[in-house]
């Protein structure tokens, strides 16, 4: 029987994406595991894989299609001897596709998936008025972050419009993007259309300036203890193939500062203060479609050598695209490092629904005044924004101070 | 001395019941204080009774048009003595329904006149003499009044109130309505079809102002066909009360005052609320030309006194009361410690309003125009009874449902109705703007067929260029 192929919902939030490209054409025969289609979201490129075997009998969104709706039929598979130009039956197509294709990248992350509508995770459910659930998708508010005070803490327009007081419409989703009107002066150039992810960096960089107070804090860190312990290490560990980065640790050293001050381990949510019981880093790697932040989970509880290893494999995935939704959604807080362009010292825009990110510059050699005499020190220098609306001057104070101890006293970290 | 109850609530209409039974529902030692009904206003002398005189109108309505439907009546009349003593009896047996519910509820009626005594102390005037009652908390709810004309105080012979227009001795010849609300509207169509000749006079530029004017001037132009007639931007300059007749002095939109002889009168051009004697003033409660202010909660300014109903803000209405009335009292419970019960706030957007005059007229939320002055842009729908399969096999092919909508989010923003049975209808919409519906989930909404109902769906999918049906 035909099978029809969907547009997957590659996370929970997806509710469209572009068919970027098609690796398949009508008439070629796939099998179980052949990637058909590259799929672009918001935030990453991912395969689409065959999970039966069949013949493509049509191609029905074409390659390059933006703002594809998850469970739209992009495709139509016939079974092997079956009618290629049977029209599939109304009844395979409302209960196999789920069975039928899957992205393998979601195969294991989202075991609910049901293309029609983008799944969501059980209890996760999120009980809001219809009127609420437009009016935050036109304001760009996550109902996930907004407390309800209806009947039954259902989410009601009251609340959603409390969530961001200050928010201008414009902040809607296409905002910022569609709302930048650029003139023209006959200089010559190049326009190139924007992909998901600039679009989203572009989005929530702007909410995030717009509606978050930023207030910066900067440290001066000696590094010299720390670059110390990191040889130490790497050479105790060479055999393993562990070869820890100074990234690796100051990744550890935020978590452990995080779980120190606890107060800048939190979310603003507008009426209320998430407190996180476990610090989850992202870390802001360049990936050639654009920024992106995977997440080391938990962080203060692992190993450097664990960061480490993951970090690795994070960082290659999303170079090339092939994050899951998981590995970059989420996080506590955030890292951001220009050190290895010689930048001296930047400051970062928060990562929302996060309330604080740490930039990190360049280690280098300065006078440095140690016992009251002049000496030089490896020395770099740390900021961090803090989302002031839940974190006061003196606990991101606090946090910053932290940070500068563990790495100062970097046995804490390995500890 | 500890209190003798939890709460007292100082009158016992739509709003003062409600609240009593609710207290007593929560586990709350409840007293109830009534100088006259218990039911007060809405069930001995308001919405109830002028249901059932209504309701003779319009069988005598429908006799008379009996043809219309292929059946032949003859000799129909109207005996008027009969029509009031049934609207007498619809009455009577509502009141004696909230006796057996305060009974069964186990609240303490006291028959008297309350007045507050300071802080938790009502003092309450009977025939068996004084006494005075002690509470944690009181509820005002003594609601309103018809309000007077100043040079035409109601006599009850000519000049008349709602009150005495409900059990009239004789049917007027020639009525003069001054007002043309509710309560105006629902009496001149009511003697209307009795067979009074009526003329309404109102001061705005429209009949039922407070509805759409789309409603406004539909209603109009039903009613003037009727036989009545109708003087907008018009008022009431004199009254002359002799032994024949009144005779009125009507300055019409023009600025010209002509001379009208009338055999009655009916005033009804507002309400005031019964704030007065009541002791409100030596506790100092917060009121503005005797409406008293309160909180979403019915909180007054003094700690321990409640106000729901008429002597609040409007709309004065005794579904609006009621609600209020519950509110007030879950407030209470909770504040005497029940963190079981969640009171929400009254949101006045969502109460709707009902006019049971011939053709009805229904609506709930803001207005076309009112919705275009907060700054709405605004999608609006109507769908005509015509459309209507239902509308035509009734005979009633007359009226329209419009809906309002706000064209940015969808979210449902008033409905407004006229036509019959439109009454019964609104409360889908208020249903759904209660959920917060936009106007997806309506076109979504199956609607039954055949039933005047669908027209609240065609109207939606007007608003948006959908309708099916025109």
């Amino acid at each position: 029987m035909p099978i029809e192929i969907k547009m997957p919902a590659l996370s929970p939030t997806m509710e469209e994406g572009t068919l970027a490209k098609w690796l398949v054409k009508e008439g070629d025969t796939v099998s179980s595991g052949d990637i058909m289609a590259e799929i672009e979201t918001d935030k990453a490129t991912m395969e689409f894989e065959a999970v039966d075997e069949g013949m493509i009998v049509s191609i029905s969104v074409p390659e390059g299609t933006e703002g594809v709706k998850v469970g739209t039929v992009i495709a139509v598979l016939a079974g092997e001897g079956e009618d290629a130009s049977a029209k599939p039956a109304a009844k395979a197509s409302a209960a196999k596709p789920a069975a039928a294709t899957a992205p393998v990248a979601v195969a294991a992350a989202a075991p609910a998936a049901a293309p029609v509508v983008a799944p969501v995770a059980k209890g996760d459910r999120v009980i809001a008025s219809p009127l609420a659930k437009r009016i935050a998708e036109q304001k760009g508010v996550d109902l996930k972050a907004v407390k309800g005070s209806g009947p039954g803490g259902r989410i009601v327009k009251a609340d959603v419009e409390a969530a961001q007081p200050g928010a201008a419409p414009a902040a809607a989703p296409a905002g910022p993007v569609a709302a930048a009107q650029v003139p023209d002066f006959g200089i010559p150039y190049e326009a190139e259309k924007l992909n998901n992810v600039r679009k989203t960096i572009a989005r929530r960089l702007t909410e995030a300036k717009q509606t978050i107070p930023h207030i910066y804090l900067t440290v001066d860190v000696r590094l010299d203890a720390l670059l110390k312990l990191r040889g130490e290490i790497n050479k105790a560990l060479e055999h393993d193939g562990v070869k820890l980065s100074v990234n690796d640790l100051l990744i550890k050293a935020l978590a452990k500062a995080l779980i120190r001050v606890p107060k800048c381990n939190v979310s603003f949510a507008g009426n209320e203060l998430r407190k996180y019981s476990r610090a989850d880093i992202s870390v802001a790697v360049a990936a050639p479609s654009g920024l992106i932040t995977p997440i080391i989970t938990d962080a203060a509880a692992k190993g450097v050598a664990q960061i480490s290893t993951e970090m690795k494999a994070l960082a290659d995935k999303a170079r090339e695209g092939n994050l899951m939704p998981h590995e970059y959604q989420g996080g506590t807080a955030s890292l951001s490092n220009l050190g290895m362009f010689g930048i001296k010292q930047f400051d970062a825009v928060i990562n929302p629904p996060q309330a604080m990110i740490m930039a990190v510059g360049a280690g280098e050699q300065r006078p440095y005044v140690v016992d009251g005499a002049l000496s030089v020190a490896s020395v770099m220098s740390a900021t961090g924004s803090f989302d002031h609306r839940a974190i006061d001057g003196a606990d991101g104070a606090q946090l910053m101070q932290a940070f500068k101890d563990l790495i100062e006293n970097p046995l804490g970290l390995v500890a | 001395m500890a209190d003798q109850y939890d709460v007292i609530v100082l009158g016992s209409g739509p709003g003062g019941y409600v609240a009593a039974i609710r207290c007593a529902q929560l586990g709350l030692k409840t007293a109830i204080v009534e100088r006259e009904n218990l039911g007060g206003i809405c069930l001995n002398w308001g919405c109830i009774p002028t249901k059932a005189l209504l309701r003779s109108a319009e069988v005598l309505h429908n006799m008379k048009h009996a043809a219309a439907y292929g059946l032949a009546a003859d000799n129909i009349r109207a005996d008027l003595d009969a029509v009031v003593k049934r609207s007498r009896g619809v009455a009577k047996q509502l009141n004696q329904g909230v006796t057996h519910l305060m009974k069964k509820n186990k609240i303490a009626v006291h028959m008297g006149t309350g007045v507050l005594k300071g802080a938790g102390k009502l003092e309450v005037t009977g025939e068996k003499g004084s006494e005075t009652l002690s509470a944690k908390h009181i509820i005002v709810a003594t609601g309103a009044r018809a309000r007077d004309l100043p040079f035409a105080p109601a006599d009850g012979k000519r000049v008349w109130t709602y009150r005495h227009a409900m059990v009239p001795q004789e049917l007027p010849s020639k009525l003069l309505v001054i007002g043309s609300g509710a309560i105006g509207i629902e009496f001149a169509s009511f003697y209307n079809d009795m067979g009074s000749e009526v003329t309404v006079v109102e001061m705005m530029d429209r009949i039922v102002p407070v509805e759409d004017a789309d409603v406004s001037a539909f209603l109009e132009k039903a009613l003037v066909k009727q036989g009545m007639t109708i003087l907008t931007g018009a008022g009431v300059e004199k009254i002359e009360v002799g032994p024949a007749g009144v005779k009125a002095a009507i300055k019409g939109k023009d600025g010209k005052v002509v001379s009208g002889d009338f055999s009655h009168v009916i005033v009804a051009v507002g309400i005031v609320p019964n704030t007065e004697n009541i002791g409100l003033e030596a506790l100092g409660i917060k009121a503005e030309r005797g409406i008293i202010a309160i909180d979403d909660y019915g909180r007054t300014n003094v700690p321990g006194v409640w106000a729901i109903g008429d002597v609040t803000p409007g709309p004065w209405l005794a579904h609006k009361a009621s609600h209020e009335g519950v509110i007030a009292a879950e407030s209470i419970a909770r504040e005497l410690g029940n963190k079981e019960v969640h009171p929400h706030a009254m949101d006045r957007r969502n109460i709707p309003g009902c006019t049971y005059c011939h053709p009805q007229v229904a609506s709930v939320g803001l207005t076309e125009a009112k919705a275009r002055e907060a700054g709405y842009t605004v999608k609006a729908g109507t769908f005509p009874f015509i459309g209507n399969g239902k509308a035509i096999a009734l005979g009633e092919p007359e009226g329209f449902v419009k809906t309002v909508f706000d064209a940015k989010t969808g979210e449902l923003l008033g409905a407004h109705m006229v036509g019959a049975e439109v009454t019964e209808l609104i409360q889908g919409y208020v249903v759904g703007k209660t959920l917060e519906t936009t106007e997806a989930e309506l076109m979504a909404t199956v609607f039954p067929h055949p039933t005047l109902s669908e027209m609240m769906h065609e109207s939606v999918l007007a608003a948006y260029g959908r309708a099916l049906h025109i």
